[in-house]
C-alpha cells in the first residue's frame, strides 16, 4: 500500500461535505516521515509517508500497536517534533507557525497538572502565558469550572483530586482559551474503566459543546469508535497509517456501547489493525 | 567504537572546562597583575609545589591518615547504626529525625572539647571530629534509603515467611545502597574539610592544616595554596574512589538508569 | 476565537451523560470526597510527629547530660584500664575534672559572670551567636543566589552541565575555610568600589557562600530538571518563552529539592562562619569566643562547653528556621518534600 491512498479515503469517506470552502483543513499531514536519532547508530525509523486530512469540527481518533508512532504522529501535529521530511500544516499555516498563534492545546495521559498551582490558577495557566488580564482570566477559568462541572473544587490542589478529576481540570485548561483543535494522548489511559467511560461521556458533551475539532490517541478500539467520527489505524515499524475508517454512528448514548453497529465498527478497526500486524 | 565515543562524550566538556578555566585565570592575571598575590596564577602554585614537593607529601601523608581512618570509621559506624536502627521501627522513627537535628549542630566546633578529651597534640581528637562529622549524613542516609522501600517488596518478602534481617539482606540494603554511595561521596569532601580544620585547634604540627596556616600567616600565599592544592587531591581522590566502588558494587544501578 | 452559537446538541449531552446531572452521582466527585478525609488526617499525623520530635529532642538532652556525668564516674577505672593496653593506647577520653568539667560546673557556666564582665555568660555567647548569625545569613543569601543561577545556566545545555559539573563537585574539596586569612586580606584590598565600607565579617560572609552555594547548585540542578516531560511539552505546546518556563514551571517544581539544600546549606553556613572567624582572626563571634575559650581551658573548662553548646544550639536554630519556612510554603497543600 502507497501512502498517498489512506489520505484519499480520509477525505472521501468523510460521508460529510468538507467544511465550508472558505476554511482550510484543520489538520493535513502530507508525505511526512520522522526518523530520530539520523544517522547515529541507534537510528529509528518512526514515521514513512504519512498523509493525514482532518476536516473542522472531527473528532479523529489515532490507533494502533505500542510503537506504531502514534504519539509521535500526534507532536508531528502539535510541532513538538519536527518532520524528517514532508509538511504539516495546521489550519492552513505550517504547524510551527500554528504553535505560536496558539491555534491547537495539548492533552497528555498524565494531567501534568501543576501541584503548586490550585486548580483555578492551573486553568488560568495558558491564559497567564498569553498575557491576559486577571480579571478577563477569573471570568475565563470559572467558564472553564463550569463546563467541566468542578466548580466547587476551584480552590482545591492536584494533590487533593482524584486521577479522573485532574484529568478534567487538565481538560478544562486545555480549553481555556477557546483553541479550535485539541490534541489528545491516551487521555484517558491511567484511568479505571468506569471513570474511563464516565471522561468518555464528559469529553463527547464538550466536544459537541464547543464544536471543536478533536484529535485523539488511544489504544483502546471500543474507545476509539466510541468517540470518534473517523478511525485512522496504524501498523507499525515504521509507523503508517494502514487506513481510515468512517465511524458514523450518530449521537453516543450508554446504549451505544450495546448497539450492533458499534460492535460492527469494533470489528472493522481490529480487522484493520491485524492487517497492519501481517504487513 | 560508540564505547571511545561515551567516554569522548562524558570526558571531553570537563577536560575542554578544565584547561579553559585555568588558562584564562593565568592569563588574566598575567594581565591584570593584582598586588599581593592573594590569588596566584596556577603556574605559581604548580612552582611552589615542586619547590615544597617533600613537605607537602609529609604534611599530606600525615592528615592524609587522619582522613582515611577517621573516613573508615565514620562510615562503618554509621552504616551499621542505620542498619541496626531501621530494624526496630520505633528506635527508627525516634532516632532518625533526631539524627537529622543533631546533624545541624557544626560539628567542628567540637574540635577543642575533643582536644581536651584526646590530649592536645594527638591525632586522636582530629579522627574523632573526622568520624562525628562523617557519621551524620552516612547515618541519615543510609537509614533513609533503608526505610524508603516498595512497601510490595516487604510483602512479598514476608508472604514468603522471611523474617526481619532476612528482609533487611534482601530488600532493605539493596535499596539503601544508592542512599548510601551518595552520602559516601559527600563524605568524602566533608573529612578533608574537617580534618584540615580541625588540625588547626591541635593535633601532630606536622600536618597539613598547619602547614596552610603557617604559610598563609608568613604571607607565603604560593606555599599556602600549593598545600590547599594537595588536600583537595586527596579529597578528589577519595571520590574518585568511592565513585569506582559505587559502580563495582552496584552495576545493576547504572545499567538500570541507561536504559531508562 | 470560537464561535459560542452551538449546534442543536442538548439532546446528545443528555442522553451521553444522566450521571453527570446531579453532582452527588458523579463518581468522581464521590471518590473525591474519601480522599478529602485521608489528606486531612495525614495532617493531623504530622502535627503529631512534630511535637513528638521536639519531646525526644529534649529527652535525649537530658540523656546526653546522663551519660556524661556516668562517663565520669566510671571514667577514672577506664582511664587506669587504658594506661596498661600497650599497643592502642587510649582510646576512651579521660575524663578528670578538667577534661570533662562536671555537669553542675557547665549548667551554672552558662549563668555565671565571666572575670572582667557584668553579664551572665550565656548573654555574651547570645551576642556573638547573633553576630555570628549575620556572617552566616549574608553568606546564605549570596551562596543561595549565586548557586541557583549556577543552576539556571547549567540547565540551559547538557554540555555545559557535563563540563562544570564535576568542577562544582571538585570546588568543594578546596579546603577554602583553610585559606580564611587570605581571604581576609584579599577582602580588605579588593572591594573598595563597594559603597560601603568593608569589614573582615564580610569576608567570613564569603568563606560561608563558598560553602553555601554548593548544595543550592546541585539540588538546584536536579530540582529544575524534574519537571516530567509533558509538563516541559505543555509548555512548548503553549509555546512559552524560555523565561516563563523557568518562572512558572522550572523553578516552581525545584522548590523541594531547594529547601533540602537549604536546610544543608543554612547549616553549612553557620560552619563557615564559626571557622572562617577561627581562622581568620575575626572578632565579635561565637567562633572567636570558641577559640578564645580553648585558648584559655584551664582557668574555666565549663565556658568552652557552654560556648560549643551556643555553636550546637546556632546550628539547630537556623535549621528550624528553614524547617518552618519549607513547611510554611511547599509542606502544607499536600506537596510532597525531597530528602
Amino acid at each position: 500500500m502507497n501512502g498517498a491512498s489512506p489520505a484519499a479515503s480520509a477525505s472521501s469517506a468523510a460521508g460529510a461535505p468538507p467544511a465550508t470552502g472558505a476554511q482550510p483543513p484543520a489538520v493535513e499531514v502530507r508525505g511526512a516521515s520522522k526518523i530520530f536519532n539520523l544517522g547515529r547508530h541507534n537510528e529509528v525509523k518512526a514515521l514513512a509517508d504519512i498523509d493525514l486530512l482532518i476536516d473542522q469540527g472531527d473528532f479523529v481518533t489515532l490507533i494502533g500497536p505500542s510503537g506504531c508512532g502514534k504519539s509521535t504522529l500526534l507532536r508531528l501535529i502539535a510541532a513538538l517534533v519536527a518532520p524528517s521530511d514532508g509538511t504539516v500544516a495546521v489550519n492552513g499555516k505550517a504547524a510551527d507557525a500554528a504553535r505560536l498563534d496558539r491555534d491547537y492545546s495539548m492533552v497528555f495521559q498524565r494531567a501534568g497538572l501543576f501541584e503548586w498551582r490550585n486548580v483555578t490558577r492551573n486553568i488560568e495557566l495558558p491564559l497567564e502565558l498569553m498575557g491576559w488580564k486577571a480579571a478577563d482570566r477569573r471570568r475565563r477559568s470559572a467558564e472553564m469550572l463550569e463546563l467541566v462541572k468542578l466548580t466547587e473544587f476551584a480552590r482545591h490542589h492536584p494533590a487533593e483530586l482524584s486521577g479522573g478529576m485532574q484529568q478534567r481540570i487538565a481538560i478544562a485548561r486545555a480549553m481555556s482559551f477557546h483553541p479550535q483543535l485539541l490534541l489528545m494522548d491516551e487521555p484517558f489511559g491511567a484511568l479505571d474503566e468506569m471513570t474511563r467511560e464516565h471522561m468518555q461521556n464528559e469529553l463527547l458533551r464538550i466536544w459537541s459543546e464547543t464544536q471543536i475539532t478533536v484529535v485523539f490517541v488511544t489504544h483502546s478500539i471500543a474507545e476509539a469508535v466510541f468517540l470518534s467520527t473517523k478511525v485512522a489505524v496504524m501498523s507499525p515499524r515504521p509507523g503508517r497509517i494502514a487506513a481510515v475508517i468512517d465511524n458514523d454512528l450518530g449521537p453516543r448514548t450508554d446504549a451505544t456501547r450495546d448497539d450492533p453497529a458499534f460492535f460492527a465498527n469494533v470489528t472493522a478497526v481490529r480487522d484493520a489493525l491485524r492487517g497492519g500486524h501481517r504487513r | 567504537m560508540t564505547a571511545a565515543r561515551a567516554l569522548l562524550h562524558s570526558w571531553l566538556p570537563p577536560v575542554v572546562a578544565a584547561v579553559v578555566i585555568l588558562g584564562g585565570w593565568e592569563v588574566l592575571l598575567a594581565v591584570i597583575r593584582p598586588d599581593g598575590f592573594v590569588l596566584p596564577p596556577p603556574s605559581d602554585i604548580g612552582g611552589a609545589a615542586i619547590e615544597n614537593f617533600d613537605a607537602i607529601v609529609g604534611a599530606t601523608g600525615v592528615t592524609g591518615f587522619i582522613i582515611v581512618t577517621g573516613l573508615i570509621a565514620g562510615v562503618v559506624v554509621g552504616a551499621a547504626f542505620a542498619v541496626l536502627v531501621t530494624a526496630f521501627r520505633a528506635a527508627n522513627e525516634t532516632l532518625t529525625p533526631l539524627a537529622v537535628a543533631v546533624n545541624a549542630v557544626p560539628i567542628i566546633a567540637l574540635a577543642p572539647i575533643f582536644n581536651a578529651w584526646f590530649g592536645l597534640l594527638s591525632p586522636r581528637s582530629n579522627q574523632a571530629v573526622v568520624v562525628v562529622l562523617v557519621f551524620f549524613p552516612i547515618f541519615i542516609n543510609t537509614a533513609r534509603g533503608l526505610t524508603q522501600v516498595e512497601p510490595s517488596q516487604v510483602e512479598l518478602m514476608e508472604s514468603y515467611g522471611a523474617g526481619r534481617w532476612r528482609i533487611m539482606r534482601e530488600v532493605r540494603i539493596p535499596n539503601a545502597m544508592p542512599f548510601f554511595f551518595t552520602a559516601l561521596k559527600l563524605a568524602t569532601s566533608l573529612a578533608v574539610i574537617a580534618a584540615i580544620v580541625a588540625e588547626y585547634f591541635g593535633g601532630r604540627q606536622d600536618a597539613l592544616g598547619n602547614l596552610i596556616t603557617n604559610s598563609a600567616g608568613l604571607t607565603r600565599y604560593n606555599d599556602a595554596w600549593a598545600a590547599v592544592l594537595a588536600g583537595s587531591l586527596v579529597g578528589i581522590g577519595l571520590y574518585a574512589l568511592a565513585v569506582l566502588i559505587e559502580r563495582l558494587v552496584m552495576p545493576w544501578y547504572f545499567v538500570a538508569r541507561r536504559s531508562a | 476565537m470560537k464561535s459560542e452559537s452551538g449546534p442543536p446538541v442538548e439532546a446528545m449531552i443528555d442522553s451521553v451523560s444522566p450521571a453527570s446531572n446531579a453532582e452527588v452521582d458523579d463518581p468522581i466527585v464521590f471518590e473525591q470526597i474519601l480522599r478529602q478525609q485521608a489528606s486531612r488526617e495525614q495532617r493531623r499525623d504530622r502535627m503529631r510527629r512534630t511535637a513528638r520530635q521536639v519531646v525526644v529532642l529534649a529527652v535525649f538532652v537530658c540523656l546526653l547530660g546522663l551519660a556524661y556525668s556516668l562517663y565520669k564516674v566510671v571514667g577514672t577505672s577506664i582511664d587506669d584500664a587504658q594506661s596498661s593496653w600497650p599497643v592502642i593506647g587510649s582510646i576512651l577520653p579521660e575524663s578528670d575534672d578538667l577534661k570533662m568539667p562536671p555537669l553542675p560546673d557547665i549548667i551554672s557556666g552558662i549563668f555565671d559572670e565571666p572575670r572582667g564582665t557584668n553579664e551572665p555568660f550565656w548573654l555574651i555567647v547570645g551576642k556573638e551567636a547573633a553576630f555570628t548569625l549575620r556572617e552566616a545569613a549574608v553568606g546564605f543569601a549570596i551562596g543561595v543566589v549565586v548557586g541557583l543561577s549556577i543552576a539556571i545556566v547549567l540547565t540551559t545545555s547538557g554540555r555545559l552541565e557535563r563540563a562544570l559539573v564535576p568542577h562544582v563537585i571538585a570546588s568543594q574539596t578546596i579546603p577554602l575555610i583553610a585559606i580564611a586569612p587570605i581571604i581576609v586580606i584579599w577582602g580588605r584590598k579588593s572591594f573598595d568600589f563597594l559603597p560601603f565600607e568593608w569589614q573582615d565579617w564580610m569576608s567570613v560572609s564569603i568563606i560561608a557562600t563558598y560553602l553555601t552555594f554548593f548544595p543550592v547548585t546541585i539540588n538546584g540542578l536536579r530540582g529544575l530538571q524534574s519537571p516530567r516531560p509533558e509538563n516541559l511539552e505543555l509548555m512548548d505546546s503553549y509555546a512559552a518563552r524560555w523565561i516563563q518556563t523557568l518562572w512558572r514551571l522550572r523553578l516552581p517544581a525545584s522548590l523541594p529539592y531547594l529547601f533540602a539544600a537549604f536546610k544543608i546549606a543554612a547549616t553549612a553556613s553557620v560552619v563557615g562562619a564559626i571557622v572562617g572567624e577561627i581562622s581568620a582572626g575575626v572578632k565579635g563571634g561565637l567562633g572567636r569566643r570558641v577559640l578564645l575559650e580553648a585558648q584559655r581551658y584551664t582557668t574555666g573548662p565549663e565556658r568552652l562547653y557552654v560556648a560549643v553548646l551556643g555553636a550546637a544550639a546556632l546550628g539547630i536554630f537556623v535549621f528550624a528556621a528553614i524547617s518552618s519556612i519549607e513547611y510554611a510554603l511547599v509542606g502544607r497543600k499536600g506537596r510532597q518534600t525531597v530528602t
